[in-house]
């Protein structure tokens, strides 16, 4: 059997002496659409954190594609897409062209120039994200949805395995939630990308995921979204505390928090 | 003014200077001006500062350092400044700012005491304050000579990485790329530049040749690569006026280089102006 994609064994994280994460395990396996759910500071942010390597576990480790992350090489390989607003430089002077090219530079290799099809490959991943026609423009003229389908563009265009985002429609107007969320799942069904995923939208992703992590320093549930409704009442105010309720659809199982 | 140049060999060893400074201060200029890191350009010029004063002292006091370019201990206090910026700001990681003005305010007091060791002001310093175009020696040019093939070959070598680390500082660490070591290496670039261009712009002005002609290219640009193009362009024409001008009104060559950028700057935000008032007027 294949390793998984994600591997998380056993892994703590302290900041400031307040324990962030507290020895969660949990294993991401290709082709999955995982939605780590859990209230303001339940260590969201700081798990994916983790995942990619910008910060270190105070215990435990993570394996990527079977590799202990601390020698994983093929970082190009895992797309991350982070909240619009706490990362990039709005007023940057950049075509979306050249934002997206920038998706290759790891790819390409330190001493290495951008490949020849650069053009090519940057067209064909915003055409995943339906951004062609708005190759010319300036990112900076673009609203917050079309910024984030660009910064997704930007993590495609090097084709990686798994997609991790970290509350990308943060910024992005109501209307277009929804539309966001079906290209999601339409790169995660059309092009078996695996997509870990930090929301707030519970009741819009939902219906697209198949898996969900509800976290809260620790793990409380890890598996199959419908098997979200097997959580006791018990577990469930454990992890989101008491204004959680659980909603039964009369169409499926689904169980939204 | 073209017999001056090539009759005169300062004269011929500020306008080369000055050519090879007006690419590579602005070129360095729109990563600088992007990353927000405009004040650590000022404050790496106030530490060239120290390091040329403590230099002017001691070419006067030990006889066997008479002979010194002043531009040597003026790079190498350039370049310790920047590391020390570097390591102020991971000292205080939730003020990183505060390791500017204090890096500034050092390079402005070892300079003071310098200045006074020295025994005021000489026009020699004056010329590293605000530039000069009759002081610029052969040995001045080859060094900015130097200093311009490392600046080509590191935005050459590490173009996408700067501008990944540029747009988005945490996409670039996120996606494996060097991002520290490429910012280590981008400070040491940035000391060097500025420490080159001083014989020309000045010390005290150095920062707005890598500052303005970029402002002034951000407002017309359409793409990052055009941005960099127009920054060289406008830093040129304000390095070749300011220069010609110093030279017919011997004048300090850093203000009249300055002066012309800003007055780039102000047409240009007059152009946008018009042309955006006239595509509303079209539009209504």
């Amino acid at each position: 059997m294949a390793a998984p994609l994600i591997n998380i064994k056993e892994v703590s994280y302290e900041y400031e002496q307040t324990k962030a994460l507290d020895h969660i395990s949990m294993a991401v396996e290709e082709g999955d659409f995982l939605a780590i759910l859990g209230p303001n500071g339940s260590g969201k942010s700081t798990l994916l954190k983790i995942m990619l390597g910008l910060i270190r576990p105070s215990e435990g480790s993570v394996e990527l594609f079977g590799i202990d992350s601390r020698q994983f090489k093929h970082r190009e390989w895992i797309g991350y897409v982070s909240q619009k607003s706490n990362s990039f430089n709005s007023a940057f002077p950049a075509t979306v062209q050249e934002v997206v090219a920038g998706g290759l530079a790891k790819k390409a290799g330190l001493f290495h120039k951008l490949p020849r099809n650069t053009a090519q490959q940057v067209e064909e991943a915003l055409d995943a994200v339906g951004m062609k026609s708005f190759k010319n423009r300036s990112i900076s003229e673009l609203s917050g949805g079309q910024q984030q389908r660009v910064f997704i563009a930007r993590a495609l265009v090097a084709k990686p395995k798994v997609l991790i985002l970290d509350e990308p429609t943060v910024g992005i107007d109501v209307q277009n939630v929804q539309a966001f969320y079906d290209m999601l799942a339409a790169l995660n069904r059309e092009r078996n990308i695996t997509l870990v995923l930090v929301t707030h939208d519970v009741d819009t992703v939902t219906d697209r995921i198949s898996h969900v992590a509800c976290l809260n320093q620790t793990i409380h549930f890890h598996g199959f979204k419908d098997q979200l409704h097997m959580m006791s009442d018990e577990e469930r105010e454990a992890w989101y505390g008491h204004s959680v309720r659980k909603i039964h659809h009369t169409e499926g199982s689904h169980t939204h928090a | 003014m073209l017999d001056a140049i090539l009759s005169y060999e300062f004269l011929q060893n500020a306008f080369a200077s000055g050519l090879i400074i007006g690419v590579i201060a602005p070129l360095l200029g729109v990563f600088i001006v992007v990353r927000r890191l405009s004040l650590i350009a000022d404050a790496l010029s106030h530490v060239t500062l120290a390091g040329i004063a403590g230099s002017l002292y001691l070419s006067q006091s030990v006889g066997a350092l008479a002979l010194l370019n002043p531009l040597y201990l003026g790079i190498a206090s350039s370049v310790m400044g920047s590391m020390l910026i570097e390591r102020l700001r991971s000292v205080y990681k939730h003020y990183e700012e505060l390791a500017i003005p204090i890096i500034l305010s050092a390079g402005i007091g070892f300079g003071a005491i310098f200045i006074s060791l020295a025994e005021g002001f000489s026009s020699d310093l004056f010329g590293y304050l605000f530039g000069t175009v009759s002081a610029v020696s052969r040995q001045d040019l080859f060094i900015v000579a130097g200093i311009a093939v490392i600046v080509l070959a590191f935005i050459r070598i590490f173009f996408k990485e700067l501008f990944v680390l540029s747009f988005d500082d945490e996409y670039a660490r996120a996606s494996g790329l060097p991002a520290k070591w490429i910012h280590f290496l981008f400070m040491i670039v940035t000391a060097l530049v500025i420490a080159g261009s001083m014989r020309i712009v000045g010390i005290l002005l150095v920062s707005s040749l890598m500052t303005i002609p970029v402002a002034t290219a951000m407002r017309v640009a359409k793409s990052f690569k055009q941005t960099i193009w127009l920054s060289i362009l406008f830093g040129e024409i304000s390095v070749l006026t300011g220069l010609v001008t110093a030279f017919y009104f011997d004048l300090a060559p850093g203000g009249t280089i300055v002066v012309t950028s800003i007055a780039i700057l102000l047409v240009i935000l007059a152009y946008r102006k018009i042309s955006l008032s006239k595509k509303r007027g079209a539009a209504a």
